[in-house]
């Protein structure tokens, strides 16, 4: 004989089904809700491809943009590490391949100033040299997710800006680069104490792959923040934009 | 007399409660789905999601709806958090939790056995179920802060571990919460109703 499983809740299923069955319009609206997952779906591959939701996400990216300017702090200095930490090999990574990276000839080199600066002489590579310098090992953190640890050396930036006579109000400094990438910076960050005019890599001149002849590190900025390859420097009131930042990525970009 | 008839008409879920459900719903939704994306350009271990069940198109369409559905994520939470406490419901539906108890329900689900006959009163598995997602979305926001800002917040960045352990923290907060909203649709499966309730309130 088979044993009869009571299930504990039995009585109460059996009496809510038998309401169910009693209430047409419940059971219409049962049915439409087994297809509502249905129509999720297909709203969800609709919604990242309408203008609206596009035009929405970007209002917010800005909003973030402003909420980031608020909590960034110029006196929070990002974590120093020690030598031993330095991540061996430092990953190349660009938006070509290394065969591709541009090649700057040392001597012909000069760094153009322009906007809203007070001396526009451009710069060689003798001259920055010339300039205060500081090592730091910090971590690169990249957009994608991945972090690395680099030693970076160079002129401070804020003594770079003030010994142009840039105008330390504006509201950004831009930046132009061999390899035809272009981004920009606020005004808060590019006088940031750990923000850098970078000359070398790991005691070494700064190699063609991680942006000869000169790089800007920003160790409280994500990758892309950091161009390489810097030809040209302006300080300006009128939002410059980036390379991936006109595609969609984060302007302020911090962390 | 009154007060019979307010406790027979009251709502098993108020309405405050329904609305946070399937706000914080659709927030997790596109928090996992944009999430699963961004991992995709760096993953932490040898597999990738399918592009099919991410959103955003790419990193960067994905990083926008990451950083759009937070602020999402963290109103609804923290209204969820202040209504739940301030109307004294964390502690009339989810406490006491004793480990006896909770191990003695999980052996009766498990069993087929837990009744579900009274759904104004959740079971241990079920309060240790919903206290345990509470947590780790707590977890995934501060772990998420760590990988926004880690500059900006030394102390929280300290506390997980720094920049690369946070990764790991919410790539596996992550996979708890996937793993709750997995055993949770199932159960809905199991006891339908509980669907009617959430939308309807009774």
């Amino acid at each position: 004989m088979r044993k009869t499983i009571h299930h504990p809740d039995q009585d109460i299923i059996i009496k809510e089904a038998l309401g169910r069955i009693d209430s047409p319009a419940r059971r219409r609206f049962l049915k439409g809700s087994l297809t509502l997952g249905g129509l999720s779906l297909l709203t969800g591959c609709d919604l990242s491809d309408s203008a609206g939701v596009e035009g929405a996400l970007r209002r917010i990216d800005r909003f973030n943009d402003r909420v980031q300017a608020w909590l960034f702090d110029p006196k929070r200095l990002a974590p120093i590490y020690a030598e031993s930490l330095i991540t061996r090999p430092f990953p190349f990574n660009a938006f070509y391949g290394l065969n591709r990276v541009p090649q700057v000839d040392a001597d012909s080199f000069r760094l153009e100033v322009t906007g809203l600066v007070a001396d526009r002489h451009p710069w060689t590579l003798t001259e920055l040299r010339a300039l205060p310098q500081t090592d730091q090992v910090t971590r690169h953190i990249c957009v994608e997710g991945w972090s690395a640890i680099g030693k970076w050396g160079g002129v401070p930036f804020h003594v770079f800006l003030k010994r142009i006579g840039a105008d330390l109000n504006a509201r950004y400094v831009g930046f132009k680069c061999a390899d035809d990438y272009y981004t920009s910076i606020d005004m808060p960050t590019a006088l940031h104490p750990q923000t850098q005019l970078t000359l070398t890599y790991d005691g070494e001149t700064l190699p063609a792959r991680y942006g000869f002849p000169m790089k800007i590190r920003i160790p409280t900025k994500l990758g892309y923040k950091n161009p390489k390859h810097v030809q040209a420097i302006f300080v300006t009131n009128s939002y410059p934009g980036g390379y991936w930042e006109d595609q969609g990525y984060n302007w302020f970009g911090g962390s | 007399m009154t007060t019979a008839v307010d406790t027979l008409h009251a709502p098993i879920h108020p309405l405050w409660l329904r609305i946070t459900h399937w706000v914080n719903a659709l927030a997790v939704v596109i928090m996992v789905m944009s999430g699963w994306r961004i991992y995709n350009a760096a993953p932490l271990f040898d597999f990738r999601f399918a592009n099919d069940i991410t959103l955003g198109g790419w990193l960067a369409g994905a990083l926008q709806w990451h950083f759009a559905a937070m602020w999402l994520l963290a109103a609804n939470g923290m209204l969820y958090l202040v209504l739940n406490i301030a109307t004294g419901r964390l502690w009339r539906r989810f406490l006491p939790l004793s480990p006896g108890t909770l191990l003695a329900d999980l052996k009766a689900a498990l069993r087929g056995r837990l009744s579900h006959a009274n759904p104004a009163r959740y079971n241990a598995v079920q309060r240790a179920a919903y206290l345990f997602v509470m947590l780790d979305i707590l977890l995934l926001v501060l772990s998420g802060l760590v990988l926004w800002k880690s500059v900006q917040f030394p102390l929280l960045r300290g506390l997980l571990g720094g920049y690369e352990t946070a990764r790991y923290i919410h790539f596996f907060a992550m996979a708890g919460l996937v793993g709750f909203v997995a055993v949770h649709l199932v159960m809905v499966a199991i006891v339908p109703r509980t669907l009617i309730t959430i939308i309807r309130g009774r």
